[in-house]
């Protein structure tokens, strides 16, 4: 004897079904992600490889350039400066939670959102 | 008392030259296969059973397979698990490479800035490829932040290029000043106990707590590096 309620629901709308669970999964992942934080000291550290870091890239560039086009010291003048904007861009991004993206308006604005999904 | 830095002193095992560049197999290289012929056992023997329900040991290789999956699962999203394999691996080897560490008398390659580079790089080239395979030219609308206004180029391109281009160095510097620090930190307070004799107590329990805090730092900063790896996938991936 079968018992109708038991019986598997048809495949017709499988596909369906299965989209709705994985964006249902996909969205509490993103969330997890906007959400996610990290130890004090980690981010102490981060923060400080990353104005470290950045400005070292910069000023490699500038001198780089230099050496290439001969303009020594002009290139390694602005690019260590703006090495240092990237760097402090990347800590206010790393102490924000913004991390994860490279465009610093895209990321604000992803977390804009984010935190209007979320209330 | 031993110099606190002598202990990342590269020595060759196996002195090898080719064509004038030196091939030679050091310690470092050493502990590398150490580390990988430890990974490769570790995970290869402990799931030999294919137990259901797993054992002590293949629940412990279940433990970072789900870890690291996980990890995926929230930074990357689906689209990353074809990456598991390499993110695996690269996760495995830093934290062994960590914790091989940790023994007295072995050698920390992770404390090398070039090792640490040398990985940072095949992130940092691999994830780039990646972006430009899957979004073309336009991956490099990712330097130029959507809606800013057009003026402003001449300076935000420059900034976002260079804040793109020391990933790598700060994924490298990170790993290997934590550990740097760490093993000096280590040997520098060894050398307190046997210098101030009696009172060498006082250090001695110093250095009990720096050496817990140590494996933890090495587990973590293993994570560090994988996960910021994920983040920096997830961009080239999905590019928002």
């Amino acid at each position: 004897m079968t018992d109708e309620s038991r019986e598997p629901r048809p495949l017709d709308d499988l596909d369906a079904r299965l989209r709705a669970a994985r964006g249902q999964r996909e969205s509490e992942t993103r969330r997890e992600t906007a959400g996610r934080s990290s130890t004090g000291m980690g981010l102490g550290f981060r923060i400080a490889t990353e104005l470290v870091a950045g400005i070292a890239v910069g000023t490699l560039i500038g001198y780089a350039l230099d050496g290439w086009l001969g303009s020594r010291p002009w290139f390694m003048v602005v690019f260590l400066f703006l090495g240092a904007a990237a760097g402090t861009m990347n800590v206010y991004r790393a102490a924000k939670g913004l991390d994860d993206s490279v465009g610093l308006g895209e990321a604000q604005r992803r977390k804009e959102r984010d935190r209007t999904n979320d209330s | 008392m031993a110099n606190p830095v002598e202990q990342f002193k590269i020595q060759p095992l196996v002195p090898l030259e080719v064509g004038g560049v030196n091939l030679s197999f050091t310690n470092s290289a050493l502990f590398m296969v150490v580390s990988i012929v430890l990974v490769t056992a570790f995970l290869t023997l402990s799931v030999r059973g294919r137990a259901l329900v797993p054992g002590r040991w293949q629940s412990m290789a279940e433990i970072f397979y789900e870890f690291v999956a996980n990890m995926i699962r929230d930074n990357v999203g689906y689209e990353g698990r074809k990456y598991f394999p390499f993110i695996f691996s690269l996760f495995m080897f830093v934290l062994f490479g960590n914790l091989l560490g940790m023994i007295p008398y072995t050698f920390t390659y992770t404390s090398h800035i070039i090792v640490t580079f040398g990985l940072a790089v095949v992130v940092f080239v691999g994830v780039t490829i990646i972006g430009f395979a899957r979004h073309g030219v336009g991956y490099l609308r990712m330097f130029f932040p959507h809606g800013a206004p057009l003026a402003t180029a001449v300076i935000l391109v420059p900034i976002e290029l260079i804040s793109y281009c020391s990933r790598p160095f700060s994924l490298a510097i990170r790993l290997f000043a934590n550990m740097t620090v760490g093993h000096i930190i280590l040997k520098v307070m060894a050398g307190f106990v046997v210098a101030l004799g009696v009172f060498g107590i006082v250090p001695m329990a110093f250095l009990a707590g720096v050496t817990i805090l140590e494996f933890g730092i090495a587990v973590l900063q293993a994570y560090v590096f994988a996960i910021l790896s994920c983040i920096y996938l997830h961009d080239a991936i999905h590019m928002h």
